[in-house]
């Protein structure tokens, strides 16, 4: 009954959970300005339906869901609209993308908001309502939670949902925190989700370095029939594909989804804000995000999205001596930051000032000597040092038959690398250069069709013209003589 | 505003590096060396000072050569290692050219020239041995006797180096076969295993005091397992296989094929498993594939000793597995994650 199926691979981390998990969550600032972006989510950014000067309620839509794989983006806090345009979002890249600027109003007026009775509805006005309240996966992939919630043409039946309050990647503790805090809420999402997939089982995975949490949520789930389940404190048990067969044993095909084998996954803050939006009204306006590492006072916040990861510092006491880093997420797979003047979003969870001390030290790389150490923490159970042979000599037809795109991205073959090669960036870069070059044979393909189309189409009309001169003028002899030129 | 510098995920990262992996194969040979200067005297380390010197100063001269940074490769350990476990295989007062045409062989042809650490397709070590072993066959088979057989091998320290750099004249009594060697050539006089190992060569297993060397390197090899600086595959593999092969010929004939726990604590077997075939660079790099290089090498190696020219085989098998190394490779690619089970 309560047997785990360990993953192969993996890494024993550093924790540095002690020092957010300890202070409860506390209220975000309410600041003068917000910078809302319009894609927080996978998939189409949303499609401003607001103007400069408008005003706006707390909760009112800013951005409409655009396409099937979208959400809406709604206003955080009441104010005036003071601009729609590009501004510098948390990103890789460093890159600008569409936001709404809030100047707000500190007034914090809602719009009208209801509960909604879920369980009188059709289970697509349901879903329907959810992609309304902007609701996506917060645990880092913001994907369309209304589009998990539909099994249709995956399986016949959910067997199971499982909700991932693994939380592997160290320092992050806003998880831990918000099922200490708000297990009963948690599961009242939860719940929700159960209605719209009616699976079998519900359970509930949980790294067992976290037993308040576990406490908790179990507490939470008495007379619910849903089971929360410890797994081993062994990074990424949060993935979750490695969850999924912790929990179940059951591996999600290569290329497939969870739903493929009626399996479904969401993480505990996702839960928590379908209960906000369907016991309350309210839809994603805020999340619980993790301020640690070297500021003076490291802690949860529940911050309106849309605050500036610099309020969020200020808040935390200021940064300590010797910040070297600024990461959003983790210091596993989370991306570092150029700066701090980019806005809270619903990917958002966690930011992490980090030391010189705390990284990785800048040394050269030597060659790898394919000691296979990565090969033993491979948790897709890849050969990454072939992979990163083939990334570097380009062979990317090889690298895809050694099961590249299998790679999650997880980071622990480079903490173990004795070469200190970047493996994952080699992944990254074949993964790009592959998605490109199909990109463009995409391109000509469509550009030959269409060349092909032309040439046909015009051998048509040359055919119709031809054929309408010979039914104006029939002059049998003319036919006969034009007939091998046209074979010529 | 505050700016940062970015760099990609992850952003930590173990302490550990391939000197650490280097270092340790280092210290994992301490044991085995230290019975082996025990029972054959200072030999050994004047063998292992030379090949060191003369490693460390190749090694620097074709970095230097191919533009490379000198100190920042010296420093994985790599030429270390390789002129140690050429110098253990060495007998105890080889000259000094010999032991230096060995590691010069190793270090700029078998390493740099196929493109350093990491490129090479064949142990280093290995192929300077093998150069050694065909070019001066004599040099190569003149083994001392080791300390409780016959004679006591009274060599001092400054004896041994004037004979290993000036050469002298052999000291009758001093020098001998090794038990491999006894056992081949008196096995080709008719003799049964059991007449053989009546010798006072041989000790309680294996040779007298080579036994000792040898479990010296067991135990050094067993800690470079514990530590993850080895793969437990490759000596389960050669150590398997050389056993079951020599276990079933022992069966079939007690006379003429002796028995399993020789085969495995003689010569090279244990070094061999532990500290040659796990050469990563070289060795397959798969988990299946491991086993099956261990136990290719395992193979070769009865084969060789029971039916080939030389005495033992356990640097002709694992360049010949090096070979087949890519091959390996190819065909045995773990499953992956979400993959069709078996």
């Amino acid at each position: 009954m309560s047997r785990l199926f360990p993953f192969h691979g993996g890494l024993k981390t550093v924790r540095h959970k002690a020092e957010s998990h300890i202070l409860p969550i506390t209220a975000g600032p309410l600041p003068t300005r917000l910078v809302v972006p319009l894609r927080q989510h996978m998939g189409h950014a949303a499609k401003p339906i607001v103007q400069p000067g408008d005003r706006v309620l707390k909760g009112q839509v800013l951005g409409q869901a655009d396409g099937f794989i979208s959400a809406a983006i709604h206003a955080p806090t009441s104010g005036r609209v003071a601009a729609v345009d590009a501004q510098p979002v948390p990103h890789p890249s460093g890159l600008a993308d569409w936001c709404v600027t809030l100047e707000t109003d500190g007034e914090e007026r809602w719009l009208a908001r209801e509960p909604v009775p879920y369980r009188q509805l059709h289970p697509s006005a349901l879903r329907n309502v959810l992609r309304n309240a902007g609701i996506v996966g917060l645990g880092g992939a913001v994907f369309p939670a209304a589009v998990k919630l539909n099994p249709a043409g995956h399986c016949e039946r959910v067997d199971t949902l499982i909700l991932n309050g693994a939380e592997c990647e160290p320092w992050i503790t806003c998880d831990d925190r918000l099922m200490r805090e708000r297990a009963a809420a948690i599961v009242a999402g939860l719940e929700v989700m159960a209605y719209l997939l009616e699976p079998r089982t519900v359970l509930i995975g949980i790294e067992d370095d976290k037993p308040e949490a576990i406490a908790a949520m179990t507490a939470a789930c008495a007379g619910t029939g849903y089971l929360v389940r410890p797994v081993p404190t062994r990074y990424p048990s949060g993935s979750a594909k490695q969850l999924i067969l912790l929990l179940t044993g059951r591996e999600i095909p290569e290329q497939g989804l969870p739903l493929d084998i009626g399996i479904q996954c969401f993480n505990v803050a996702t839960a928590y804000s379908v209960q906000r939006a369907i016991h309350h009204g309210e839809p994603v306006l805020s999340r619980i995000v993790t301020v640690t590492g070297q500021v003076r006072q490291p802690r949860n916040l529940e911050v309106l999205l849309g605050t500036s990861f610099a309020e969020l510092i200020a808040q935390c006491g200021g940064y300590r001596e010797g910040v070297e880093r600024l990461i959003m997420g983790g210091p596993m797979m989370g991306f570092a930051l150029h700066s701090d003047a980019v806005p809270v979003t619903k990917a958002t969870n966690c930011i992490l000032a980090v030391s010189a001390a705390e990284l990785a030290p800048e040394q050269p790389v030597l060659p790898c000597i394919r000691c296979g150490a990565c090969v033993d923490v491979c948790p897709s159970q890849l050969l990454p040092q072939q992979l990163y042979w083939f990334a570097r000599a380009q062979e990317f037809d090889k690298a895809r038959a050694h099961h590249l795109f299998s790679c999650i991205e997880c980071g622990c073959c480079s903490v173990v690398c004795p070469s200190r090669l970047p493996l994952v960036q080699y992944y990254r870069y074949a993964k790009n250069e592959i998605w490109a070059r199909e990109q463009e044979k995409e391109k000509a393909e469509l550009a030959r069709q269409r060349h092909q189309a032309r040439l046909e189409r015009l051998e048509r009309e040359k055919q119709e013209r031809e054929a309408k001169l010979r039914q104006k003028a029939p002059r049998p002899a003319a036919v006969v003589a034009e007939a091998p030129q046209r074979e010529a | 505003m505050m700016r940062f510098r970015t760099a990609t995920s992850p952003h930590v990262r173990q302490e550990t590096s391939v000197g650490q992996v280097m270092r340790r194969v280092l210290y994992a040979m301490t044991p085995g060396v230290a019975a082996l200067i025990w029972f054959f005297g200072w030999g050994v380390l004047v063998n292992l000072v030379i090949a060191t010197v003369v490693a460390v100063l190749a090694e620097m001269a074709l970095l230097a050569a191919r533009g490379k940074p000198v100190v920042l490769h010296l420093s994985d350990y790599s030429a270390v290692v390789t002129a140690w476990l050429l110098a253990v295989a060495l007998p105890p007062l080889a000259p000094w050219w010999l032991t230096t045409v060995g590691v010069l062989f190793a270090i700029v042809v078998a390493k740099h020239l196929y493109g350093g650490l990491g490129y090479n397709p064949f142990n280093p070590a290995m192929v300077g041995y093998v150069v050694l072993l065909v070019s001066f066959p004599r040099e190569m088979s003149t083994w001392l006797i080791p300390r409780g057989v016959a004679q006591v091998n009274t060599l001092s320290l400054w004896e041994t180096v004037r004979m290993v750099v000036v050469g002298g004249p052999t000291v009758d009594g001093l020098t001998g076969a090794t038990p491999l060697d006894v056992l081949r050539t008196q096995m080709g006089l008719g003799l049964s295993v059991a007449e053989i190992r009546n010798s006072p060569v041989f000790g309680f297993v294996s040779g007298h005091g080579w036994e000792w060397g040898v479990l010296g390197f067991l135990v050094g090899g067993l800690w470079l397992l514990r530590v993850r600086a080895a793969d437990w595959r490759i000596p389960v593999g050669m150590l398997g296989a050389l056993g079951l092969l020599a276990s079933v010929f022992y069966l079939i004939d007690p006379q003429r094929y002796a028995p399993p726990w020789f085969h495995l604590w003689s010569g090279a077997a244990i070094f061999g498993a532990f500290f040659i075939a796990t050469d990563p660079v070289t060795a397959s790099a798969t988990p299946r594939g491991r086993l099956l290089y261990g136990a290719g090498i395992g193979i070769l190696v009865y084969v060789i000793r029971a039916f080939g020219g030389y005495p033992d085989g356990v640097a002709f098998s694992v360049l010949l597995m090096n070979i087949a190394t890519p091959t390996i490779d190819l065909y045995t690619q773990p499953r992956v994650f979400g993959a069709p089970r078996p």
